[in-house]
């Protein structure tokens, strides 16, 4: 799996007698970490201590530990390696929920690390004490408190095989101060590759692959959709290559966005809600969907009951609970999507489907006529659109350039019209929909893949949940491209409120500071662009400034995402406009 | 008429033990909204492997999603789930009872004898009697004693076996000991 990180050997490296704080960074660069994001505070001062003449690992101090977990998720997300946060206990502690959520949910691997107070105070409602792995465990794959110096080798060697193996997600290890000053003896840090009650490997079934290439080969109007799991698993070319070889047509969820080139010809898409009409319209007409990567969630599938009622549903996954979990499947394929791909190529027969795909083309146009023409080609004098800003900085911006967004219009706008032409290409927060997520994550990932471009695309809104993070941008001269879309709305929520209830805008209008003076005081390059004649020079000056630059984007606040298949409708229940529908005879 | 799909499931859940193992097991019932009817927790066959046993009512559609959800539990071995059919189990059940009452009544013994239950223990206060069996044997004994004033009762968790001839969890750690044997190549 691409997740399992350069060294894997075995490393042995015997010292006599160090500190529990020594042993845990030596641990950690045995693991293959380079970069830890954190902010110091007392119950973990010995491990900052430790750090202060420890020259293998680089710090990031954020401002605020929230901003740490979703910098962490950022670099992550990019590179395909564990993401390490180290924080404090209590208020810390407490401040990286939120992420630990997020990580959870879109399967990101994390290792958190958390001070804890001294062992004998546990329980006691110590000074910032909170039982962290008893607030964390519904929301990690593995939460563990260390007591002991002499347990933190084999503790950090866990935390890092679970986060990164199987469905990878987020860990946390809670240390005890003692732990952190008490002594390890012949300190040795060995990888664990084995864990009794864990297999994060499951043996695929033959005969379910045999089973898929057969309706695969069969079929006459087959889709498939992919998901996050196909670039954690580092499928996206055998992906590519499965579709060629028997001309299927591909969707994507959110977090599958960038499996695939965008302008690959059997592309056709986001799927859902606010996805493609041609996915949406086929998904409903598909006589097999292959989903790879994919859970089936809400937003992807509207009414479950009406979902995909002619289709035979190949689902692969490596994790066993997600098979018939909103969706009932036809053949489940439990395995890595890498391997399964692999093992399910040859048994693919070369096909070609030209009369389905013509149905993508025909709902295409009626989007384009629809939807991308207000969104894309307005004329000069009406104000700017969130979509056309992604659409000019996707044509302007670099091969390979990462897009990081926040939550809400702006993430959908992104999703929909920056156009990703690498894997891991678009990073969002996709299953808790955290604000406030995309400019530390955007920060992680210039941090993890300083090769790439990396733009973030936010709300005004959600800007201002982690706008903090601008001081860390600054101290590291992290190089991001902050696009922010100034709608003065909580556009995404006003969307819904224009569409559902009767335009009464309650609490989502805002008034903004001047987003260009602050990243001044920043001592960051911005400018606002208010004139649609200005954007692509200005998109310009962004792209070849050296360092990060903010643009100030001044958006139509009455903008809305379409095509919308409202929460809960049948997924080909399709609004192009407030008062129009797709139907397709 | 159709059949009710309420159902009482009995979960197996081995695993290692761990510090919070129970509490990350509950979790996943009571997100559902199920309601654990008993809890028994004990050491099992296998060395150094913990056996939960929990009973609960609902359907199979969702108790097999939650048996997904439980052996995702890193530190969870391996699940089964079954129902009355696939499994030998037992409650047990202490009563006290005053000891003058039961003597006045002269049905002490027709009462043990008839319920297959035992005397663990009689002074001049009070009596513990001991009753093992199904939920509904032990509920026939507590009707029958009411008159005589039950002062305390409790009922145990169930506590089962599979009647599968095959013990799937020791084909598990097998496995498992393969792949430990091939980790370490
Ligand atoms: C405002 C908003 C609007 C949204 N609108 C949409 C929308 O219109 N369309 C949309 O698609 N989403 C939308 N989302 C996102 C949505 O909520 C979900 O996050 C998303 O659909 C989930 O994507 P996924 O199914 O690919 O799952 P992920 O969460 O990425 O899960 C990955 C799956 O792959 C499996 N997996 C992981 N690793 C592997 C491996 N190595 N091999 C095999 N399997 C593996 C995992 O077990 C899991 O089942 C929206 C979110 C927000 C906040
Ligand atoms: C932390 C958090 N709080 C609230 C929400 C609910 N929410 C979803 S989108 C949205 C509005 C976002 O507004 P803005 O950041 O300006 O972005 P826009 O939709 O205008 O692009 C809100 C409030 C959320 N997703 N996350």
């Amino acid at each position: 799996m691409s997740q399992e990180h350069a060294i894997k050997q075995t490393t042995i490296d015997k010292t006599t007698s160090i500190t529990g704080a020594e042993a845990l960074l030596r641990s950690l660069v045995a693991e293959g970490v380079d970069t830890v994001f954190g902010y110091p505070g007392g119950a973990i001062l010995p491990v900052y201590n430790a750090l202060y003449d420890f020259k293998d690992l680089r710090h990031i101090l954020v401002r605020h530990e929230q901003g740490a977990m979703h910098a962490a998720q950022g670099y992550a997300r990019a590179t395909g390696r564990v993401g390490t946060v180290i924080v404090t206990s209590g208020p810390g502690a407490a401040n990286c929920v939120t992420g630990l959520s997020d990580a959870m949910m879109d399967s990101t691997p994390i290792v958190l690390i958390t001070g804890q107070v001294g062992a004998r105070y546990l329980g006691s409602d110590a000074f910032q004490e909170t039982d962290v792995v008893a607030v964390t465990q519904p929301i990690t794959k593995w939460a563990y408190q260390v007591r002991r110096a002499a347990d933190l080798p084999e503790a950090v060697a866990k935390a890092y095989y679970i986060a990164s193996t199987g469905r990878p997600g987020p860990v946390v290890l809670d240390i005890a101060k003692d732990a952190q000053v008490g002594m390890v003896e012949n300190y040795c840090h060995r990888h664990v590759n084995f864990i009794r009650s864990y297999n994060p490997e499951p043996e695929t079934s033959p005969a379910a692959i045999a089973e898929a290439a057969q309706l695969i080969n069969s079929a006459s109007k087959p889709m498939i959709i992919a998901g996050g799991g196909v670039t954690g698993a580092g499928a996206d070319a055998l992906l590519q290559s499965l579709a060629e070889k028997a001309e299927i047509p591909v969707a994507a969820t959110l977090m599958g966005m960038s499996a695939m080139p965008a302008d690959h010809p059997l592309f056709m898409g986001m799927a859902g809600m606010h996805g493609a009409v041609g996915v949406n319209v086929a998904t409903n007409r598909a006589d097999v969907i292959i989903a790879i990567g994919m859970r089936f969630d809400d937003r992807v599938t509207g009414n479950t009951a009406t979902y995909a009622p002619q289709a035979k549903i190949i689902h692969i996954d490596i994790d066993r609970s997600e098979f018939n979990k909103t969706v009932a499947v036809d053949v489940a394929i439990h395995g890595d999507a890498a391997k399964v791909l692999e093992a399910l190529l040859p048994q693919v027969k070369p096909a070609s489907h030209s009369d389905w795909l013509r149905l993508f083309a025909e709902c295409h146009q009626a989007e384009d006529a629809e939807v991308y023409s207000r969104e894309l080609r307005r004329s000069g004098s009406e104000p700017m659109t969130m979509g056309e800003v992604a659409d000019k900085i996707s044509a302007t911006a670099p091969m390979g350039t990462i897009a990081v967004t926040d939550v809400g219009q702006n993430q959908m706008m992104t999703a929909r019209y920056f156009r990703c032409s690498a894997p891991r290409s678009l990073i969002t927060s996709g299953g808790l929909g955290t604000m406030g997520f995309g400019l530390p994550a955007a920060m992680g990932a210039a941090v993890g893949a300083p090769d790439r471009t990396v733009c973030y695309f936010g709300g005004d809104g959600g800007f201002q949940m982690t706008i903090q993070e601008l001081g860390t941008i600054m101290q590291y001269n992290i190089p991001v491209k902050m696009i922010v879309f100034n709608n003065s709305f909580l556009g995404n929520v006003r969307q819904w409120q224009q569409l559902f209830f009767n335009g009464r805008f309650s609490q989502t209008p805002l008034l903004n500071p001047d987003f260009v003076a602050i990243a001044a005081a920043y001592n960051i390059a911005a400018e606002r662009v208010a004139d649609r004649a200005d954007l692509q020079a200005a998109i310009e000056r962004m792209l070849d400034h050296d360092g990060p630059y903010l643009l100030d984007i001044a958006i139509d606040p009455t903008d809305m995402v379409f095509p919308m298949t409202p929460a809960g409708r049948d997924v080909d229940f399709i609004m192009l406009t407030p008062d129009t529908t797709y139907s397709h005879d | 008429m159709t059949e009710s799909p309420y159902k009482l499931f009995t979960v197996i859940i081995y695993s290692e033990n761990s510090v919070g193992l129970l509490n990350q097991v509950s979790n996943i019932f009571t997100r559902r909204c199920l309601n654990i009817e008993d809890v028994t927790a004990s050491l099992s066959s296998a060395p150094g492997v913990h056996k939960l046993t929990i009973t609960t009512e609902s359907d199979r559609p969702t108790m097999e999603k939650v048996v997904g959800q439980l052996e995702k539990i890193v530190e969870v071995i391996k699940v089964g789930l079954y129902t009355d059919d696939d499994i030998i189990y037992q409650e047990i059940a202490l009563y006290k009872v005053p000891t003058m009452e039961l003597l006045q009544s002269h049905e002490l013994e027709t009462i043990i004898r008839s319920h297959g239950a035992r005397i663990l223990e009689m002074t001049p206060e009070y009596t513990i009697i001991e009753k093992t069996g199904h939920r509904w044997e032990i509920e026939a004994l507590f009707d029958c004693l009411k008159r005589y004033d039950i002062r305390q009762f409790v009922r145990s968790g169930r506590v089962c076996v599979t009647n599968s001839p095959v013990e799937h969890i020791d084909l598990f750690l097998e496995k498992q000991r393969q792949r430990q044997k091939q980790s370490e190549q």
